[in-house]
């Protein structure tokens, strides 16, 4: 692969929002770019290699969706400098390839006009056309292109539709097919943008016809999905029933896997003889890295709800229905999708924000995005909810531990809010950006597509586990066993060890919120990944000689107040360095990333102490 | 405002920002001048007039308002010709519109 000219032909692909062009661009390539019916999903560009039939070796680029070249958002603008040549070390493109929707041509054949004005040769793809054939809308090929002036091919990007000739079309143009002619691009007025929409107005009566009751099953879902009191009530169901599944239907596949490793690590402790490496491989690598696989189901439970409901289109539903509610605390509609991605893990969430053009509103919105409650602080939430949570229902179906669950994502959430209000308080007020935002059509997700996503998920937390959260397990083990236990000895050997010397030297500052060292020794490498705490007790609980699961252990070890308190710190703290420096390349400066970490880290330590010490009057 | 033209069939064009919900009708302007004083300075409602523009609020579309938000109808969901697009009514007062008609039989046409 490594073998692809410098000067390589390169295409960009440009477009409207959600009109397909990550999709297209994955059928050219082969490459697994995130597709999803939301417009906004794309937020950078990405560049993938491609062979066409003629042999040629080019470089096709994905970049987000706009429309206009006037580059105003964040995204936007990684659009505008790709087309013109902005960035330095960007060499200009030789080819357009604009993507339509064809159920909406409108905005994308004005598009269409602005992009010729660059000079470059265009192509059209119009994709999706087995949905505009459903909706019986036709299309005339032929006069459109003529019309246009460029080449127009019909493609089906989800299902590889039309790849032989958009890539035939493609070589034509790498071997000089149509040429370039000279730029005349400047930013649209007002009334250019106008004329140009008179321009289209007249090919679309020439070259469509759109049957009357166009798109009724939009229609249909949207009257009870946008309602404003049915809608909202959607809403909160299915994020309360996201919540219920994640914990109910893991539950199997959690035993099995958590089964697995017990007897893993039975079988390395009874048949290696004792010693250095059996204890590093039963209770370094085994309890450690075994401890966070176990919540792999109820994290691709998580995954598997998100991506249903942002194929389905739901998620520009969502922000529709919250863009009044979050307005109220300074944020947008559209800082929800971010908000929500966050839920996964906020570092794409914190990419999302690209697509909010104040820049306010979007460092609002990063700087809350860790306050949502992301995939790896489920095994930290899960591990201390079952010890100390009873798992029983109420009402006869509501699981308990799913409801202190719940209560854990809405500490986040109500958190998350009165900070960003207080971010338009204190640190930054103005006005709000316009709320502007394609409601894109419902589309019924592909089971094949959610699955193949899904378990892409599986494949990257397996991966993180067997790379980042390996090897901090192996360094914890070690920093947990040497140096060994002096002579005459009392205590485990662990309480000798450095962990054991870290972890108590840390104590006083971590008593007050009922901490103890085993706990301090944890915190530390869950800044590499939140879940390594979890592991990281579990070595530690195991090198100390407790026999029983980690589970038990801790429900016997901990107080309730204690218990309590790590949860209300893992709603805060900013365990993650990863996030940490994303905020810094987003926001460009080191004064946002420490800031988030000096107001989470407060705020962390606020909550831990007021939890702690209301549970000790209770109990 | 004084209406001369009473006796003409055309309704009289309102801002879109105060339309309720299942209003229907056709764009007659958009951008400066339009809506209230309140819409601030001139840099921020060309940029405003350009972003509907690009978005599809031109003049001579056809619009109907299908959805609003619980909080004061706000936001509002709006068939645009052939899509959808969700918008605050602060921002959709920058649009002025007319209602289809109303024939005898008090039937809206289109
Ligand atoms: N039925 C059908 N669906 C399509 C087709 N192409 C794309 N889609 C769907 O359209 C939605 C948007 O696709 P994306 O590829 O993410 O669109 P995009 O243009 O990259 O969107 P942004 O990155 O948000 O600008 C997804 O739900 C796709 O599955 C097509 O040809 N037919
Ligand atoms: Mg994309």
């Amino acid at each position: 692969m490594s073998s692809w000219p410098s000067d390589a032909f390169r295409f960009a692909l440009v477009g409207n929002p959600n009109c397909g062009k990550t999709a297209l661009f994955n059928m050219l390539t082969g490459k697994r770019q995130k597709v999803a019916n939301y417009p906004g999903v794309t937020v950078e560009s990405k560049r993938g290699r491609l062979i066409t039939p003629s042999g040629r070796k080019m470089v096709a680029i994905d970049l987000p969706g706009t429309y206009s070249l006037r580059g105003r958002s964040p995204d936007e603008a990684v659009t505008r400098n790709a087309i013109l040549g902005k960035l330095a070390d960007e060499s200009p493109m030789d080819l357009i390839i604009c993507i339509a929707d064809a159920t909406n041509l409108r905005l994308s054949l004005r598009l269409v006009l602005e992009l010729k004005l660059t000079g470059m040769p265009v192509i059209l793809a119009l994709n999706m056309v087995d949905i505009a054939t459903k909706r019986g809308i036709e299309i005339d090929m032929n006069r459109l292109s003529e019309r246009l002036g460029i080449p127009v091919i019909p493609t089906i990007a989800v299902d590889k539709g039309g790849t032989a000739e958009l890539l035939a079309a493609i070589d034509n143009a790498a071997a000089g097919g149509h040429l370039s002619s000279t730029p005349t691009w400047h930013e649209q007025s007002a009334d250019e943008v106008r004329a140009t929409h008179l321009l289209v107005n007249q090919m679309i009566e020439d070259c469509v016809t759109i049957p009357a009751g166009n798109d009724v099953w939009t229609r249909r879902i949207d009257n009870v999905l946008l309602h404003p009191v049915w809608g909202l009530l959607v809403l909160l169901l299915v994020l309360f029933l996201i919540f219920q599944a994640v914990f109910s239907w893991s539950a199997p596949a959690m035993n099995v896997i958590k089964d697995g490793f017990d007897l893993a690590g039975d079988y390395v402790k009874s048949n290696f003889p004792e010693g250095m490496l059996s204890s590093l491989i039963a209770d370094g690598i085994i309890a450690g890295v075994g401890s966070v696989i176990v919540f792999l189901p109820q994290i691709l439970v998580l995954f598997f709800f998100i991506i249903l409901l942002e194929d389905f289109g739901y998620m520009a539903r969502a922000a529709f229905l919250m863009d009044r509610i979050i307005g109220g605390v300074g944020l947008h509609g559209r800082s929800f999708f971010p908000l929500l991605s966050s839920f996964a893990c906020a570092i794409p969430g914190i990419m999302a924000t690209r697509v909010i053009d104040n820049r306010r509103q979007r460092l609002a919105t990063i700087m809350i995005a860790p306050l949502m409650t992301c995939s790896a602080r489920i095994p930290v939430y899960t591990l201390i909810i079952a010890a100390f949570v009873p798992n029983t229902h109420v009402f006869g179906f509501v699981n308990l531990q799913g409801i202190v669950m719940f209560g854990l994502y809405a500490a986040g959430i109500i958190s998350a809010f009165l900070v960003a209000w207080a971010f338009r308080l204190f640190v930054w007020s103005g006005k709000s950006e316009p709320f502007i935002m394609e409601l894109p059509s419902y589309k019924r997700p592909s089971l094949r597509s959610v699955g193949i996503n899904v378990l892409q998920r599986a494949f990257v937390f397996l991966q993180r586990a067997g790379t980042t959260i390996l090897s901090m397990m192996i360094l914890i083990w070690f920093l947990a066993t040497v140096p060994g236990a002096p002579e005459g000895a009392t205590e485990p050997a662990i309480h000798y060890s450095f962990a054991g010397m870290i972890g108590h030297a840390l104590l006083p500052l971590l008593a007050p919120i009922g901490f103890n060292w085993q706990i301090a020794v944890a915190l530390i490498p869950g800044m590499a990944a939140r879940e390594v705490a979890v592991g990281a007790l579990a070595t530690v609980y195991a090198l100390g000689n407790d026999e029983a699961s980690l589970g038990s252990t801790i429900a016997t070890h901990w107080s309730l107040g204690t218990a309590l308190a790590l949860l209300a710190w893992y709603v805060f703290a900013p365990q993650c360095a990863s996030t940490l420096s994303v905020v810094r390349r987003e926001t460009n400066s080191w004064q946002w990333p420490l800031a988030m970490f000096i107001y989470l880290t407060a705020l962390a330590y606020l909550a831990a102490w007021i939890v702690f010490h209301t549970t000790l009057l209770f109990t | 405002m004084v209406d001369t033209h009473s006796t003409s069939v055309l309704p009289v064009p309102v801002l879109l920002g105060k339309a309720g919900k299942g209003f229907r009708g056709t764009i007659v302007a958009v951008g400066a001048g339009v809506g209230p004083s309140d819409l601030e300075d001139a840099e921020y409602s060309d940029e405003l007039e350009r972003r509907l523009l690009e978005i599809g609020f031109v003049e001579g579309a056809e619009i109907e308002i299908l959805h609003e938000g619980l909080i004061g109808g706000d936001p509002i969901a709006i068939r645009v010709d052939d899509m959808n697009v969700a918008l605050r009514r602060r921002e959709a007062n920058a649009i002025l519109v007319r209602a289809y008609p109303v024939r005898p039989s008090g039937k809206a046409q289109g």
